[in-house]
């Protein structure tokens, strides 16, 4: 055996390396989505099954309702609200991936390999970045066929290309934000069952806006609430640059909200990841 | 990194941690020299694995002072980072990985070339006799593998100072065996290691020092024969095949214990060969039948008990 104290490189470099790291701890976690395929399926699975059953089961009376005017049939209905309702499944998608961030943070730590990780001279917030990287490849993924199914079903959106590359950086942007609040939630649940189960209100929170519903149709504290929360005019944004409505000053509103949620998340993933263990 | 060749590998004194109101180190004090195994032996609850996470900058110490390879752990973590590597008690490999990509996980976190980091996982898999099942994912694993593979990334930083804490709890002899022979390669090799356990047999093994914990304080520190010599227990027991012979022995040999239901005698020596032949030739003289004979030294388990006294002895397992 050869001796492996002092043949290697000296430890006199002690400069960090994050992005190199970042790259290293990114491919780690690709590499185990592959071999986990199942959680991948479960993240798309359901903001398909939900947008199934809001166009095929809820669709032709909501979409009749929409206007709030007469009986325009359940077909012309069903198609109405699938154009309505794709926008608030596209974040439920985001919202779905970041959830499985939660639970992979949260399975990481409970193995010891993340122990190892802080005994290692590497930079330590790329434990953290390479599943922040790894979430928006993968919400990319699900999006892209989401958005396949909800054309498949009826989603006819008038963008242009321009408005389809917007809606793309926005989506983008608005998952960065989110997966950075998840990676939080994810290390402050000390299971990994607390950790699939604290992200839900993301989940929830597209119902609680004009993801399904207008919010005028709702009553008043309620719709205070709806009009108010984050995720109405992010959806507000993602219907005005899909639908080519006018977007107003919803879009500057959901991007200081995704600012805001993606600094608390950093700095608050952060510090949970350099409290001692 | 010449001038501190010199300087032991790790220096501690009085390290203290409490967890609210119950004290973990009380205290603890602990010098290591360079290319030796250090042991620190304790029961379950002595705060080994404390002592472990202070020294690798897991945790911070509430007071006193530690340095490792030559930097502050507090002020310098990672300096000592660099320095050093981990093998914990539970394992720190990916599952999801296969043993091939958890190493070349480990050397593209030390920034080895690509070819390096290839060869470097290879010669370890070869090493630790792991090429077989180096594509197949780690959680197929068994705990004797696991824990080769562990200690394995380890290596693949070349590390000066290596925490090994408990690295064969639970392990079948057959792959402790195999553990202990790689320490001492490594050893050979000129690294340091810093080794807890709770088996008495493992710190006699492959320590050059040991340090025995009590309740987050060093009670005893010295060599194994150091540490045996402290203490009195050597005998040798003779075991006779009828009570009539038992009763000879015991008129000619004063100062010795009866067992009468083993029929067996424990006479006080220090296990000399000059001893023994006085003995035999007392026995010969009455013609007095042995039917065997063994000569017990004292072993670190009577140290451990005679140190630490009877409370934490259910604790402690001999193997």
């Amino acid at each position: 055996m050869s001796a492996p104290a002092l043949t290697g490189p000296a430890p006199a470099s002690l400069r960090f390396h994050p992005l190199r790291d970042s790259a290293t701890m990114l491919r780690r976690n690709l590499k185990r989505m592959l071999r986990y395929p199942s959680m991948t399926v479960m993240l798309v699975g359901m903001p398909v099954v939900f947008l199934l059953l809001f166009v095929y089961v809820l669709g032709g009376t909501l979409g009749a309702g929409l206007d709030g005017t007469a009986d325009i049939g359940a077909a012309a209905g069903r198609a109405a609200y699938a154009n309505y309702v794709a926008p608030a499944i596209i974040l439920m998608t985001v919202a779905a991936t970041v959830q499985g961030t939660a639970i992979s943070i949260a399975m990481d730590m409970t193995e010891g390999i993340i122990t190892r990780f802080r005994t290692m001279h590497i930079a330590r917030v790329s434990v953290l970045t390479g599943h922040v990287l790894g979430s928006v490849i993968q919400a990319v993924f699900s999006l892209v066929v989401v958005i396949g199914v909800a054309l498949l079903v009826g989603f006819r959106p008038t963008a242009g290309p321009a408005a389809w590359l917007a809606t793309a950086g926005f989506l983008v942007a608005v998952t960065f934000a989110l997966v950075w609040l998840s990676v939080a939630l994810g290390q402050v649940s000390r299971s990994v069952e607390t950790a699939s189960n604290l992200p839900m209100p993301l989940v929830l929170l597209p119902f609680l806006g004009s993801g399904f519903v207008p919010t005028d149709s709702m009553p008043a504290g309620l719709r205070w609430f709806a009009e108010y929360q984050p995720f109405t005019p992010i959806i507000e944004t993602l219907r005005g640059l899909l639908m080519d409505e006018p977007i107003g000053n919803n879009a500057w509103i959901a991007l200081a909200w995704c600012a805001v949620i993606a600094l608390v998340g950093y700095l608050w993933s952060k510090r949970l990841f350099n409290r001692e263990s | 990194m010449t001038s501190t060749q010199s300087r032991p590998a790790i220096a501690a004194t009085g390290l203290r941690k409490s967890f609210g109101d119950h004290v973990v180190l009380d205290g603890l004090d602990l010098n290591v020299a360079r290319g030796t195994v250090f042991s620190l032996l304790g029961a379950n609850g002595a705060g080994k694995t404390t002592t472990v996470k202070i020294l690798s900058t897991l945790l911070g110490a509430d007071a006193g002072d530690a340095q490792v390879a030559g930097h502050d752990v507090a002020r310098e973590p990672d300096a000592v980072r660099a320095a050093i590597g981990v093998t914990g008690q539970f394992s720190a490999v990916d599952k999801l990985l296969t043993g091939e990509e958890n190493l070349r996980l480990m050397a593209d976190l030390h920034h080895l070339a690509r070819g390096e980091g290839r060869r470097r996982a290879a010669r370890l898999l070869e090493q630790f006799d792991l090429t077989e099942a180096a594509r197949k994912p780690a959680s197929t694993y068994s705990g004797g593998m696991l824990r080769r593979l562990d200690l394995a990334m380890t290596l693949v930083g070349s590390p000066q100072v290596i925490f090994l804490d408990e690295p064969t709890t639970g392990l079948d002899p057959r792959s402790r065996r195999a553990m202990w022979q790689i320490v001492r390669d490594l050893v050979a090799g000129g690294v340091t290691i810093f080794l807890t356990t709770q088996y008495l047999d493992e710190a006699d093994e492959l320590a050059d020092r040991i340090a025995v914990l009590d309740r987050g304080r060093v009670v005893a520190e010295g060599t194994a024969e150091e540490l045996k010599r402290r203490i009195p227990g050597g005998h040798v027991r003779l075991r006779f095949a009828d009570p009539q012979c038992l009763d000879a022995a015991v008129a000619v040999l004063d100062e010795s214990s009866r067992d009468n239901d083993a029929l067996a005698l424990r006479v006080p020596s220090d296990g000399s060969l000059r001893s023994l032949k006085t003995l035999i030739g007392r026995l010969d003289d009455r013609a007095i039948e042995v039917e065997e004979l063994s000569v017990r030294t004292p072993d670190l388990d009577d140290v451990f008990l005679a140190l630490t006294g009877n409370p934490t002895r259910e604790k402690v397992t001999t193997r």
